[in-house]
């Protein structure tokens, strides 16, 4: 399915969400709520199959935090960016660990460095830092004077 | 009392006395100990990054720094006598580092190699989780300059450690020498 | 620390591989639950070599960003500039010269045969073969060599920059490369003489860690870890940067799905990349090796994507710009993070003594995989 296609596909079926091209893909942006509904009918549908979830981060926005999901399908070759928004206050957001089993590394990894919590995960700990680490480094407000040397 | 740089070629430490039928080799225990010590480093495989790879170089055929008598890599650290840090040191590998290092037997010798293990390198600013130097967490004999070092300059370095090793001082009086001597 | 061992449950039993254990190729630490010899549990614990290059990058320009990635898969680094590079010239739409493309793709894929080498080198003595490991380096030596000559470096090269190459190609370079192509041919077939023939590493090797080809879309491995389950993901077939589309060449499939699949493909992969080479090394075209760009670069506000195909599979680096002279976020997408998820589901139920084998084959850089 053509990029043109997949964004008429998706504002069809997912009327209230925004939908755009973006500089290679289209990009479709919801809340944190929506997420288990979009994924389990991206990856069902048979003429959509996003089975392979390529890369999974997070952006922080000062304000928020931008989940940022791509995927793509093995059997068609489209792919489709997901940005779901989510709560400065209180970082939380479904896993999709029994979705794709790649998101168990990956979402452990953004939960050790930017303190989302993923709700469902089964091993939800830090996986790149200690466990004593204070903070999550990668938040635009971390600071750490004693590690980090400023230039 | 002078620094004796003895070329890493050189024979066994000492004179020999002519006598009929032969000679006798004078020489002192501390130099004999310290020149077999020297002659036969087994480093601790220990590579964290990029420098490992080069010393995997140092170590194959082109290179071959078997010739100085380092090629018994040891995999334990309780066998070996030289670690050789290639790589970044970061905060949570610092522990283990030191633990490593403790469990190696007297004497032991340490060699950063790179410029991560001298000072954290390029990652020295803006990073939350590099030690900057490994010197913070163990003592060094030798720095090897370089991002990675050619293998000639790990096996410079080498050569470097067993001189050290042959003069038989201590880091002190190596500094004190050098500030009367300049060299 | 390294070979602790505590008692867990009824008969199962805790040990800890690494972070100092010469298999892991680095400072990897497994914590795996045995009972008796099989494996029941496998759990990585990163981070031992977790450089904080993202954050550092935040703090970086666009020229000088790149050359965190060369240390970051060091093993290919030429591939990793060449992802950011895309990135910047993506974003920036700079047309770059047909003679810095074709000298990327080359050194490229040099350097794609000097990671398999030391891959297969390294895999085998793992597995208790010392000899393989002085041929590859033999091979390997000269493709270093070569580098050194056009790039300045052995290792972390950091040749390729936003619009082109550093510097153009060293005189020799053409010929250095075709003497290497003809030296190597031969070589390649005593690769197979050496190790893959030998009914003792194929013992070792068949049926051991297999991946079928759901589970390796859905662990989201890629490279020769995926192929080997017949995954076909080699981002230069399937989604062609640079000039990867105008080139004759193969993807390597196998459809077995064991370590030895993983050998399989990995060792035919850098006969592709031969051919490739030979595609090329006749026909670099005359021109500039960089287009002109400015001096400080300043990407438009946006999100930019760019993959590529390294030695381990499919590295992606999205970039953040809010509109200044820095990233706003960078997030590297290494291969080998990925592909390591997959080990649990292999290794289970294998006897310890396996481990080495599957964790060869999967050619682990452990910089890559914490960054």
């Amino acid at each position: 399915m053509g990029n043109e296609e997949l964004i008429l596909k998706l504002k069809e079926v997912f009327p209230e969400m925004d939908c755009v091209q973006g500089n290679d893909w289209p990009e479709l942006s919801f809340g944190s709520d929506r997420l288990i509904d979009v994924i389990t009918y991206l990856k069902q549908t048979p003429e959509l199959a996003f089975d392979y979830l390529f890369c999974e981060t997070c952006v922080d926005w000062k304000t928020h935090f931008n989940m940022v999901y791509h995927l793509d399908s093995t059997r068609y070759r489209h792919n489709v960016v997901l940005k779901v928004k989510t709560d400065r206050e209180k970082p939380e957001i479904a896993s999709l660990a029994h979705v794709y089993r790649t998101a168990e590394q990956h979402e452990r990894e953004i939960f050790d460095l930017f303190g989302i919590v993923f709700l469902g995960h089964p091993n939800l700990k830090r996986i790149m830092l200690t466990e004593e680490w204070v903070g999550y480094p990668l938040r635009k407000d971390y600071e750490d004077p004693i590690n980090i040397i400023k230039l | 009392m002078d620094v004796k740089v003895t070329p890493p070629s050189a024979p066994f430490p000492g004179s020999v006395q002519e006598i009929p039928g032969g000679g006798i080799v004078l020489s002192t225990l501390d130099d004999v100990i310290n020149w077999a010590r020297s002659n036969s480093l087994w480093p601790l495989v220990f590579g964290t990054s990029c420098c490992a790879i080069e010393m995997m170089s140092a170590a194959s055929a082109k290179y071959d720094f078997s010739r100085f008598g380092f090629e018994v890599a040891r995999a334990t650290p309780r066998q070996a006598d030289v670690i050789i840090i290639a790589g970044t040191i970061v905060n949570k590998m610092a522990p283990v580092l030191k633990r490593l290092f403790d469990q190696m037997p007297d004497p032991k010798y340490v060699i950063a190699m790179g410029a991560c293990a001298t000072s954290g390198g390029p990652f020295f600013y803006n990073t939350y989780s590099v030690v900057k130097g490994a010197d913070h967490v163990i003592p060094v004999d030798v720095y090897v300059a370089g991002c990675p070092p050619r293998p000639e300059a790990l096996l410079h370095a080498l050569i470097t450690l067993q001189e050290k090793i042959k003069s038989g001082l201590t880091r002190d009086q190596i500094r004190t020498q050098f500030a009367e001597n300049g060299k | 620390m390294f070979e602790e061992v505590a008692t867990s449950k009824e008969g199962e039993q805790i040990i800890n591989v690494g972070p100092q254990h010469p298999a892991t190729h680095g400072v990897l630490h497994l914590i795996i639950t045995l009972n008796g010899e099989t494996i029941v549990n496998l759990e990585p614990n990163l981070g031992y070599i977790h450089r904080s290059i993202e954050k550092m990058c935040e703090s970086l320009s666009y020229r000088q960003f790149i050359y965190t990635t060369s240390r970051m898969d060091y093993l290919a680094a030429h591939i990793n500039n060449h992802a950011c590079a895309l990135t910047v010239e993506k974003a920036m739409q700079i047309e770059i010269p047909e003679r810095a493309e074709v000298i990327r793709i080359l050194v490229s894929e040099l350097t794609r045969i000097a990671s398999h080498e030391l891959w297969w080198g390294a895999m085998a003595m793992d597995l208790g073969a010392l000899s393989p490991f002085f041929y590859a380096f033999r091979e390997r030596e000269v493709i270093t060599d070569i580098m050194e000559e056009t790039c300045g470096a052995r290792l972390t090269m950091n040749y390729m920059v936003p619009g082109g190459v550093m510097a153009d190609i060293h005189p020799n370079f053409v010929k250095r490369v075709k003497d290497f192509i003809i030296q190597f041919k031969s070589r390649i077939d005593e690769y197979d003489q050496l190790v893959t023939g030998n009914i003792i590493f194929q013992n070792r090797m068949k049926n051991v860690g297999i991946l079928s080809k759901e589970d390796a879309i859905s662990y989201g491995t890629t490279g020769p870890t995926a192929r080997g389950s017949g995954v076909s993901c080699d981002i230069r077939k399937i989604y062609p940067y640079s000039i990867y589309g105008k080139l004759q060449f193969d993807e390597v499939l196998e459809t077995a799905g064991d370590s030895f699949a993983r050998y399989l493909v990995r060792v035919k992969e850098m006969k592709q990349s031969i051919s490739i080479i030979e595609q090329l090394i006749d026909n670099i075209p005359e021109g500039d090796f960089q287009a002109k760009t400015k001096a400080v670069l300043k990407l438009p506000k946006g999100e930019f994507y760019q993959r590529v195909e390294t030695p381990r599979g499919e590295l992606g680096v999205y970039i953040v710009s809010e509109g200044g002279t820095t990233p706003y976020r960078i997030k590297f997408r290494s291969p080998g993070f990925s592909n390591l998820s997959a080990l649990n589901h292999m290794i289970k139920g294998h006897k310890i003594g396996d481990l080495v084998a599957v964790m060869g084959t999967l050619d682990l850089v452990i910089p890559d995989i914490d960054r």
